[in-house]
């Protein structure tokens, strides 16, 4: 078939991309420009939109021989995915924008696009597996990588995304696809993995939202309290917080017990910063918004986990669907859990579904 | 079979020029040596100024080679901007065109930021071509501060031909030098360097059949420019750097030939232009066909033809064309390989949509009909495809 192999100029999608045209598709490789401008984001190796990027992913194509193209999807990106996550931050909530362009951009824009060119589907680095289950749907599986496991960042992703969609990676452990990448001559074997958000050229989240939202009225500043309501500070915004942040509250006066204290609630509106002990940090129950099913939408209580960051734990839970969203009884408590993280069900290592935490209980 | 539709980006190179390159690729001697090997590296790049100098109509002490176009729209901007506004510091101002090429709008940028320059971009028709009383108004506002005047003999991206007798008599009403970048023009249409009437010229090879890397500024004896370059001062001590010898050769080959059969290629492009532009009107009747519609020397470059498809990415367009083996541009500016669109097309008065629907299509002197008939072939499904795909990238009506 004819696939579209997204290359970010890193070593799992050049992988990636050699492995599908191994597996006799044709492949065309382009490489997504999401800055109007390359400089104003990174300008080290570490995100996905430099010209270094974009030049590491030509080469790998070179070697792997196949037609590389760079597609400017700067405006989508900026609208779909940095507006929405200045826009949650501004509402007290902690996105995660890799989930929001896997959704909008990698399975949406340029599938689409892709889809009308002629193309079949896109392949992708992320390390996940996919099968046809009994029911002859597409079931996304965890990665035996678990170290490396991306299903996380693609539960955003629907059945008919899925059908359009190859990871090529998810059989394999990451220490074998930088070695894949050596014998097959790829320059970006040793190059290192990208952590930060791509857009966040030093990697400084806090610095960077301060630029953008620092004049933003509803968080230009407000009380840090306690869970009794008594004032022990104030700070300077409220998306300079999030929940279960210990670091950089600086507040004075230490804790009646001496503990350390965490962040437990952000109220944006009134940029009211709430802190407490460890113990006040975990969550049993979540409600959810947003709710996207890989499958179909389970229509009974289902027992199964959910990971509620990218490479977080698994905690065991109950999934009660509820029109639109669903209820989560956490049977093993979480803490630092914020609204706005993504709360993606497994079945197994099966991915079941997602969707945005709106809020927690304790 | 690749059917080659991208001569303005560059042109293959003359069986004729790479012959003469090559030939002195073996032979050693730096042209600035004073023995016999010297002497005979001296003497291939002496006549090639001297071939260049025939064929573009100036004296071979007039002639600088250089690495390119680049080099030469450097050396012809920077230099004149410093020699000028040295000799009177009023001298601040420089006047250009918004459709110029890159080569000349960022040296202008790098001179507004870095050395003072007021650069100022005269606005274009429709058409792409300069609008002349725009321009003199520019000059006779205070022709005192300008230092110099560029202005591109023919667009790389629409192929309109500027006025440039009517810009050079405008500025030397004034005693204002003109530069012009006829890099695109050369081989096309015919180019007097003295009966122009400008002080400065850039040429390259690359686009005339000649080897990559090596070009030239023509600049009049009595011009005055700064160096650029420091060195030994091999080129009239305005351009240092040991003397290419065997791409100079090549670049004369290629020059030469390309003014020679430039009137008889002309008209064979003419012919192909026309069938291509109204091969494709007449299967995408809603295309448009961009840049001057008459044809002639003073109109627009026969080689060129671009169009816009209405509803359509032209980087879509583009890649479906690979696919097939038809090569062709978009036209815009690339910036890491991230398009942009044209500077050129917004200057003309397109939106943002139509500049990123268009495609530049550029015949030479290998094109022939069964090109253009494989293009008028693939270009019905083509179209359909990236209007399906339409501006997708761009909108955001699904989320």
């Amino acid at each position: 078939v004819k696939v579209l192999a997204a290359m970010s100029g890193g070593v799992d999608s050049a992988v990636a991309a050699a492995r599908a045209v191994q597996a006799g598709h044709d492949v065309t490789g382009i490489h997504l420009a999401l800055s109007r401008n390359p400089k104003s984001y990174r300008t080290g190796a570490r995100g996905c939109c430099t010209i270094e990027d974009s030049n590491d992913a030509r080469r790998a194509a070179d070697v792997i021989g196949i037609p590389f193209y760079v597609w400017d999807l700067s405006e989508r990106f900026h609208e779909d995915v940095v507006e929405d996550f200045l826009a949650e931050y501004a509402g007290g909530r902690t996105p995660n924008p890799c989930l929001r362009c896997n959704e909008k951009i990698k399975f949406a824009a340029v599938l689409d696009r892709g889809l009308a060119l002629g193309y079949d589907a896109v392949v992708t680095g992320h390390y996940a597996q996919l099968r046809t289950g009994a029911d002859g749907l597409i079931e996304m599986h965890r990665a035996t990588d678990m170290a490396k496991d991306q299903s996380y960042v693609l539960g955003v992703l629907t059945q008919e995304q899925l059908a359009h969609s190859l990871f090529p990676l998810g059989d394999t452990p990451k220490p074998e696809i930088r070695a894949e990448a050596e014998r097959r001559g790829l320059q970006v074997a040793d190059k290192p993995d990208s952590h930060d958000i791509c857009f966040i050229s030093d990697g400084d989240t806090g610095g960077w939202l301060g630029e953008k939202l620092g004049d933003a009225a509803p968080n230009k500043g407000g009380v840090i309290r306690d869970e009794d309501g008594d004032v022990l500070g104030s700070h300077e915004g409220s998306w300079r917080f999030t929940i279960g942040q210990r670091k950089g509250l600086r507040i004075g006066t230490p804790a009646a017990d001496g503990k350390p204290r965490f962040v437990l609630d952000i109220e944006p509106v009134s940029g009211t910063v709430t802190v407490g002990p460890r113990e006040s940090l975990a969550v049993t129950g979540l409600t959810c918004i947003r709710p996207l099913w890989c499958g179909t939408e389970p229509s009974a209580p289902l027992e199964g986990t959910v990971q509620l960051r990218a490479h977080g734990e698994e905690h065991r839970a109950m999934v009660v669907p509820a029109g639109d969203g669903f209820g989560v009884t956490l049977l093993d408590p979480a803490s630092g859990i914020a609204p706005g993280q993504a709360c993606v069900i497994y079945d197994g290592t099966r991915v079941v579904g997602s969707g945005t935490i709106a809020s927690t209980s304790r | 079979m690749t059917v080659y539709l991208d001569h303005a980006a560059t042109t293959p190179i003359l069986t004729e020029a790479a012959a003469a390159m090559t030939a002195q690729l073996g032979s050693v001697g730096n042209a600035n040596s004073l023995h016999a090997s010297g002497r005979a590296a001296r003497r291939v790049v002496e006549e090639s100024r001297e071939a260049v100098a025939r064929a573009l109509g100036c004296r071979p002490g007039e002639v600088v080679f250089t690495s390119g176009g680049t080099e030469a729209d450097n050396l012809a901007l920077k230099g004149l901007f410093w020699s000028r506004s040295g000799e009177d510091p009023r001298r601040t101002r420089v006047l250009s065109t918004m459709v110029e090429h890159h080569a000349i709008l960022d040296p202008l940028h790098w001179l507004a930021e870095e050395a003072g320059a007021r650069v100022e971009l005269v606005v274009v028709d429709r058409l792409g071509r300069v609008d002349l009383a725009a321009f003199r108004s520019a000059v006779e506002a205070d022709p005192e501060s300008i230092a110099l005047v560029s202005v591109m003999w023919a667009n790389n991206e629409v192929g309109t031909v500027q006025p440039i007798a009517e810009i050079v008599e405008i500025a030397h009403a004034h005693g204002i030098p003109v530069h012009t970048d006829a890099v695109q023009a050369v081989g096309q249409v015919p180019v007097d360097f003295a009966a122009s009437g400008v002080d400065a010229m850039t040429v390259t090879g690359h686009k005339i059949g000649g080897p990559y890397g090596v070009g030239a500024l023509l600049v009049r004896r009595e011009v005055q420019l700064t160096a650029l370059l420091h060195g030994g001062g091999q080129e009239r001590d305005v351009r240092s750097g040991t003397i290419d010898a065997p791409a100079i050769a090549g670049f004369a080959a290629a020059c030469e030939l390309a003014v020679k059969h430039q009137p008889e290629l002309a008209t064979r492009l003419t012919g192909l232009r026309e069938r291509l532009v109204s091969g494709v009107l007449e299967r995408v009747p809603e295309a448009a066909f961009n840049g001057d519609p008459v044809n002639g020397p003073d109109h627009r470059l026969p080689g060129n033809a671009h169009l816009t498809f209405p509803g359509c990415e032209g980087d879509s367009l583009l890649m479906l064309l690979d696919a097939r083996g038809i090569e062709c541009s978009t036209g815009s500016a690339c910036n890491a390989g991230v398009p942009q669109p044209s500077h050129v097309l917004l200057a003309m008065g397109c939106d943002d949509e139509q500049a990123r629907a268009s495609l530049r299509f550029s015949l030479g002197h290998t094109s022939t009909e069964s090109d253009v008939d494989a293009l008028l072939e693939a270009i019905v499904p083509v179209v359909e495809r990236a209007r399906a795909a339409g501006q997708t990238a761009r909108s955001s009506e699904k989320s």
